[in-house]
């Protein structure tokens, strides 16, 4: 009459599977937090140039993107691979880049209105002649604050 | 003596493991930011009369369509361009209501008067590389940098920051809006000191 009897060994236990959900929860919202939401889907090569003197892009609201560079190898057979603009979803010339500012601007709050940057997403490869372009339209409508939007790199990395 | 099998394994602390990495990860995490170097452009009005400025106080760059670099007229390395625009800044070779009293450079009467007074131009090739131009401003704006840290020390040695920290700190939306406005006219003065005043042409066109 122990206490203690010793356990005979039965079928193995089941492995709770309570806690699965709380797992998968956690990588939930893990990849959550740290996914960056893209609006648009990238059609160009975008392939940033290296800067070190940067300053951090303002708030999201505040801030408009224009991508250019070489079509991505989806796009060559119909669009080429002349560097393009890239404005929202889709192509377009550099004579849509004041419209594209415009509407985008009348989409923000009154108050951000005149505090919008427009950030360039530029190929490192592209040639400036198409960003000339692009900046004097920007003039155009008068969106002077630019951003070239960069990745944190020493400049060496981008001469060949 | 009836079989019996193992007890099954507590599970109530599964949760709280769980938890605590998801808020070591939660914390640990930074969101990806954009960055990278904030230019104005000029206004497309243009100027009735342009001020005359002294073929001295320009600083002239030039990128041709081979992606390389003139500099004042000589041909240099990229790599030689963030020390040959501060010397340039710092010059300070003004004499009388020109001098420049901080000024370390050489005082060459052939440079720059004060940094008030030096313009910067850049001028680019339509077929110029994007990634050449982006190092070349990089450089251009360390320049200023590099001079701004070392008024930014020499005028708040108190701060122990550099500008560009003392800046990244002020644009932080974590900073308290009190540190803001103590940091505010410090930061404008080290600006007013060395204003960054870089001129960019049109580009030319390449027959």
């Amino acid at each position: 009459m122990s206490k203690f009897k010793k356990k005979k060994g039965g079928d193995l236990p089941a492995i709770s599977t309570a806690s699965l959900p709380d797992i998968v929860f956690m990588l939930l919202f893990f990849f959550m937090v740290a996914t960056v939401m893209r609006d648009s889907t990238l059609m160009v090569k975008n392939q940033l140039p290296a800067a070190d003197q940067i300053q951090k892009l303002d708030k999201k609201d505040r801030v408009m993107y224009i991508y250019a560079g070489e079509p991505s190898s989806r796009y060559t057979d119909k669009y080429g691979t002349q560097p393009r603009i890239q404005l929202n979803d889709k192509f377009a010339t550099v004579s849509e880049v004041g419209a594209f500012v415009l509407s985008e601007r009348a989409s923000k709050r009154q108050e951000l209105q005149n505090v919008l940057t427009t950030a360039l997403k530029v190929d490192g490869e592209t040639k400036m002649g198409l960003i000339s372009d692009i900046k004097q339209e920007l003039r155009k409508v008068n969106a002077l604050k630019i951003n070239y939007t960069t990745r944190i790199g020493d400049y060496s990395q981008n001469i060949d | 003596m009836a079989k019996r099998s193992a007890p099954e394994v507590n599970a109530g602390s599964m949760a709280d493991i769980a938890f605590l990495l998801l808020i070591f990860f939660l914390v640990t995490t930074t969101i990806e930011t954009d960055s990278g170097l904030n230019r104005k452009l000029p206004p497309i009005e243009e100027i009735e009369d342009p001020p005359i400025i002294k073929e001295k106080n320009i600083f002239t760059v030039v990128v041709n369509k081979n992606n390389q670099l003139l500099v004042e007229e000589e041909l240099v390395d990229i790599s030689d361009l963030r020390a040959l625009a501060t010397e340039f800044l710092d010059n300070g070779g003004g004499e009388g209501e020109d001098a420049c009293e901080f000024c370390q450079g050489t005082r060459d009467p052939k440079s720059s008067d004060n940094p008030e007074k030096a313009i910067i131009s850049l001028k680019n090739d339509r077929e110029t590389s994007y990634k050449v131009y982006i190092a070349v401003q990089n450089e251009l704006v360390a320049a200023y940098n590099v001079l701004r840290d070392r008024e930014f020390i020499r005028l708040f040695p108190n701060e122990s920051m550099t500008f560009v920290e003392a800046n990244k700190k002020y644009s932080d939306p974590r900073t308290s809006p009190e540190e803001k406005e103590r940091l505010k006219p410090k930061l404008t003065e080290v600006k007013l000191l060395f204003p960054q005043k870089l001129s960019e042409a049109e580009p030319s066109k390449t027959n």
